[in-house]
């Protein structure tokens, strides 16, 4: 396969070349640029299904399409990138999710709510989100493609300031507190996490990632190991989010714009239980053996916490949020079993909640566009006015609290298999607390999933929020205004009318809601990718798994 | 008995005192026209750049070492000759470090200048007697040349901060700096006087064998005293002063502010630099056997000095006294890996690259705070904002090299500086001291990444264009962006020049 090894890097240098394009000439290219920003990440996602469509799935254990050159000698860093069954998935996912972000933004007129490109008064800066989005994917990908561990983490960081003026600059009206909040929790993280990484070179001597992970640990005591696997942990916890260390996450979630939170949630979060899968685990065995019930317990708590939060949550947007802690805490869960069983289901639930919370976050975002709220209470009835929107959410928070049959389902399920039983090293007892403790927690999902649900989706149609009108473009922080003065005239009678007299005014506010649009172009040209994936891992799961297996079973070695 | 002189290796320092001495007969005789001001300036710039073309001339024979000034065979009693000049690796690095600094400086004094009010002339000439000392000090092996070399560097400077006459901050600054600067001296040729007076040689090598005991010491015979240690300690100290480590920081902010920004750049790039060359020389050349006395000082200073540079400049308003804070912050780095300077010339490598990847990055920083000056007198963060819009050229070369102080990607040249260090400082067995600098990065990244956010949001009032700026100052932010990335992109450059010298 080494005829091909010019694709990683071409992955990497395609967004990266259509981003600096992007700086030279600036009149050229604005009228194209939703055009040129579709095209760019279109060569991606095309580069990443020949990848994928290449890959050689009876050695998925050993690292393809590798490079190696040296970077700087001086310090023994090498740009060293190759995929193997854990990072192809999750390179073609960010391949994906990034080209379905540009198809949010560019399908069509241009003229939905969302789509931040089109030209507006008061300068929505297309150019510089265009720019803001390649370089993010630069980051994105380069993380999921590096094998060497200074390499890793410069990719782990170049995604943190894209990301950071994509909720700055276009994020909700709280926005520079959120984007502050996220740059200095992750930025901490990433410190503490560089620490860890330099204390592993400075013990094992390499930064390849390759070897380290065949050594298997070999070279470096427990206790070196245990520091190295907090600090490594901790930083890579931070990202991930796990509890108690999840606290920016609602903020930037709530706040980023819709592409910011799609990316986010599906791709920014799933660097950090990469990173657990790569890094952590392999390269710090013993480590990992002495952590894993503390990972374990911080998991299951986060797994209880996400849905006692949710449950308590009135925003559409933070409550995913909070989901989001959740779920990742079933793939720590997963991680923490140790067994190639729990770490499948860890690596399968990843991708999985890339996809449903990617979906999620679109349609939160549709949701708030149209009603200028994503308060949940004042949202009631969306099959009824928009039954396509409504339709689709059911079918997303129907997969993300895993129903079988849909993608969310296999991997806590495998996960809490895992934990029924965990690796030898670990105290099953306790683990077998940690599933029965995650099992109440996937009820609990269930449940806030189902309390949404019925809140939004069905009852009256009553919304007390003020729906927009269609072509209604709203100022700059737009999607994070809300309507305020003319809802006491559009709320529901007092309760002394006639039961017809209420009848007849639900009519007339369906007729007025009827101008809201239902389901436009691009967002279905974004979401039914989303949706025929989940459809297709939830049948298909053998697909996934079959690949992650044999690398998982390589990067346990040992440890099993 | 007549000394034989090495003019070759000498040419850098010396061909920049006769071009001061010609740049102050020219400005006397030529009349004072925008025209001869410029003329002024583009005489100094191929004054350096002919010393930086020596200097690169040497680096071939500096692998052996071009060594001056010695004391003739006949009277040198010791085993190895003693020289006060030598140009080896290091002074090379160094000299070659001051120079480009230089040029860039004297590219932003030209804006400086060109708005008239500061005697051109001297303006040059004091420059160019600062660059003599910065470019003879590394090459300096006996305390007395390096003691008159820092002064060197240090008394013209006290002149350039006053030279805008009339401006109550600017003479603050300089009677601040002059006070300082006369004290630490003060406290330093103590220390001199000490060291010289136990082992009865100013020169660096013989200094150290006399110390560990190979030789003699004519001050003490028998075991050395205990006043070894102060002597080491207070030369120590007067070298603290010079690169504004806490405790003797204290000056900074005043000083940079009140000062021209070429000025105050210079204060932070060159005059540093020149104070690291000295106190590496000392620690390293002639105290290697006293280590146990100042490793765990210089280790406490560099943790003190990047935590307090750091938490001073989170409070800052203004541009340039937020740099003159992390200045201090930066120098705390640098101090770090010397904490093992005696055990590994890697450390000093480290040191360096750090050095040269701060200069880099800091100058690109001040020259856009000198462009954006121009237009903001007061030049508090907030005229930052939305500069990425006025002038983009601008805005992203200061984004990046606020990111490059900061060490995060894509700033890659500081997070390789920094990444250096930390390897150096872990492997040294100093842990505490990485975890201080760890927490030490994230303090700094806050003030850093506001700085740079203020950069990048939009302005909300209707901005003022930038006044009309003298081309040299958009020269020097191009080249230094330039060399900001480049360093980004091959941080091997900075450590191949570097670790040579071990």
């Amino acid at each position: 396969m080494s005829g091909l090894s010019w694709l990683p890097v071409a992955l990497l240098a395609v967004p990266l070349l259509g981003a600096l394009l992007l700086l030279a000439p600036p009149p050229a290219l604005r009228r194209t640029l939703r055009l040129y920003g579709l095209a760019v990440s279109g060569v991606v996602l095309v580069l990443a299904a020949i990848m994928v469509a290449t890959f050689e799935y009876g050695q998925a254990a050993r690292m393809q399409f590798t490079l190696d050159l040296p970077w700087i000698p001086g310090l023994g860093v090498r740009f060293h990138l190759g995929v193997d069954g854990i990072s192809l998935p999750l390179v073609a996912l960010t391949a994906l999710l990034t080209f379905l972000c540009f198809v949010y933004l560019g399908v069509g007129d241009g003229r939905g709510q969302g789509q931040l490109l089109r030209p507006r008064a008061g300068g929505s800066r297309p150019r510089a989100l265009v720019f803001t989005l390649l370089v993010l994917e630069v980051g994105m990908i380069g993380t999921f493609l590096a094998l060497d561990l200074l390499l890793f983490f410069v990719f782990f960081e170049i995604v943190l300031i894209p990301m950071y003026f994509l909720i700055a600059v276009w994020g909700g009206k709280a926005r520079r507190a959120a984007a502050v909040k996220f740059i200095l929790y992750t930025l901490l993280g990433s410190v503490v996490m560089l620490l860890g990484l330099l204390f592993i070179w400075a013990q094992a001597g390499t930064l390849d990632m390759v070897e380290l992970a065949a050594r298997h640990g070999a070279g470096m005591s427990r206790a070196v190991q245990v520091i190295a696997f907090l600090a490594v942990g901790i930083g890579l916890a931070v990202k991930t989010p796990m509890w108690p260390l999840h606290t920016w996450l609602p903020d930037a979630h709530t706040e980023a714009p819709t592409v910011g939170s799609v990316l986010l949630a599906g791709v920014l979060l799933k660097m950090g239980t990469y990173g657990f899968a790569r890094i952590a685990i392999p390269v710090l065995p013993e480590g990992a053996a002495a952590l894993a019930p503390w990972l374990g317990a911080l998991a299951v708590v986060g797994i209880i916490y996400g849905s006692l939060a949710c449950l308590a949550q009135r925003d559409l947007k933070r409550m995913i949020a909070y989901s989001s802690v959740g779920h990742m805490g079933f793939v720590l869960l997963g991680f923490a079993t140790l067994t190639t069983v729990g770490i499948n289901g860890a690596l399968f639930a990843n991708v999985a909640h890339g996809l449903i919370t990617g979906l999620l976050f679109f349609l939160a975002g549709a949701i708030k566009e149209r009603y200028s709220t994503a308060d949940m209470p004042s949202i009631t009835g969306l099959l009824a006015t928009l039954p396509h929107l409504g339709s689709v959410l059911t079918f997303a928070a129907i997969a993300s609290l895993g129903l079988p049959g849909l993608a969310g389902f296999w991997g806590e399920m495998l996960a809490l298999l895992g934990a029924f039983d965990p690796a030898e090293a670990l105290s099953r007892p306790l683990f077998l607390t940690f599933m029965v403790i995650g099992g109440l927690g996937a009820v609990l999902t269930a449940a806030y999933f189902l309390v949404m649900l019925s809140r939004v989706t069905h009852g009256l149609p009553g919304s007390k929020a003020v729906p927009v009108p269609p072509g209604t473009v709203l100022a700059a922080s737009g999607p994070g205004d809300e309507a305020t003065g003319p809802e006491a005239s559009l709320a529901i009678g007092p309760s002394d009318e006639t039961a017809d007299a209420r009848l007849e005014k639900t009519g007339e506010r369906i007729g007025l809601l009827s101008h809201m649009p239902d389901i436009r172009r691009y967002e279905m040209a974004a979401w039914v990718p989303l949706i025929v994936l989940i459809l297709l891992f939830g049948l298909w799961p053998g697909l996934l798994l079959s690949l992650t297996t044999p690398a998982v079973e390589a990067l346990l070695g040992v440890v099993s | 008995m007549i000394q034989s002189i090495d003019y070759f290796a000498i040419a850098a320092p010396l061909i920049l005192a006769l071009v001061a001495g010609l740049v102050l007969l020219l400005d006397a005789f030529l009349p004072a026209t925008r025209r001869v001001r410029t003329a002024l300036g583009l005489v100094t710039l191929t004054g350096l750049l002919a010393a930086l073309a020596f200097v690169v001339a040497q680096s071939p024979a500096a692998a052996q070492g071009l060594s001056t000034f010695c004391v003739p065979k006949a009277l040198n009693t010791g085993p190895t000759p003693m020289c006060s000049f030598v140009v080896d690796h290091y002074t090379v690095v160094f000299a070659g470090l001051a120079l480009v600094a230089g040029v860039v400086v004297v590219l932003l004094s030209m804006t400086e200048l060109a708005g008239g009010g500061i005697p051109v002339g001297e303006w040059y000439f004091l420059l160019l007697c600062t660059l003599v000392g910065a470019v003879a000090l590394p090459a300096s092996r006996d305390l007395i040349m390096l003691v008159v070399a820092l002064e060197l560097v240090s008394l013209p400077v006290f002149a350039l901060t006053a030279l805008k006459r009339y401006d109550g901050r600017g003479s603050e600054a300089a009677v601040k700096l002059f006070v300082m600067s006369v004290v630490s001296t003060a406290v330093m040729l103590f220390g001199v006087s000490l060291l010289y007076g136990i082992t009865g040689t100013v020169y660096l090598n013989r200094m150290a064998a006399t110390l560990s005991g190979q030789l003699p010491a004519p001050g003490a015979p028998g075991a050395l005293p205990s006043v070894v240690a102060v002597g080491v300690v207070l030369v120590t100290a007067g070298f603290a002063f010079k690169i504004a480590a806490v405790p003797f920081h204290s000056w900074a902010a005043d000083v940079y502010q009140g000062a021209p920004i070429p000025i105050a750049a210079l204060l932070s790039v060159i005059s540093k630099a020149a104070g690291f060359a000295g106190l590496i020389l000392v620690l390293v050349a002639a105290l290697r056997g006293q280590a146990a006395t100042w490793s765990p000082l210089i280790a406490i200073l560099a943790a003190l000095t990047m935590t307090v540079g750091n938490l001073l400049a989170m409070r800052q308003r203004s541009a340039v006294r937020l740099l003159a804070w992390s200045s201090v912050a930066q120098s705390g780095y640098i101090l770090a890996p010397l904490a093992i300077a005696a055990g590994s010339g890697a450390a000093i490598a480290a040191s360096m690259a750090y050095l040269v990847l701060y200069a880099a990055m800091n100058l690109g920083a001040f020259a856009v705070v000198m462009l954006v000056s121009r237009s903001s007198p007061r030049n508090e963060l907030n005229d930052y904002r939305g500069l990425a819009f006025r002038t983009p050229v601008a805005g992203i070369a200061l984004a990046f090299c606020l990111i490059c102080l900061a060490g995060l990607p894509p700033g890659l040249a500081g997070l390789f500086a920094k990444v250096v260090v930390f390897r150096e400082i872990v492997e040294g067995g100093l842990g505490w001291l990485a975890v201080v600098m760890a927490v030490n990065t994230v303090i700094g990244l806050y003030y850093y990444v506001a700085w740079t956010a203020r950069v990048v949001t939009p302005a909300a009032a209707p901005a003022h264009k930038l006044a009309r700026i003298h081309p040299a100052t958009w020269v020097a932010v191009a080249a230094t962006l330039a060399v900001a990335v480049l360093f980004s992109a091959a941080p091997q450059l900075v450590l191949t020049l570097t670790t040579l010298t071990g």
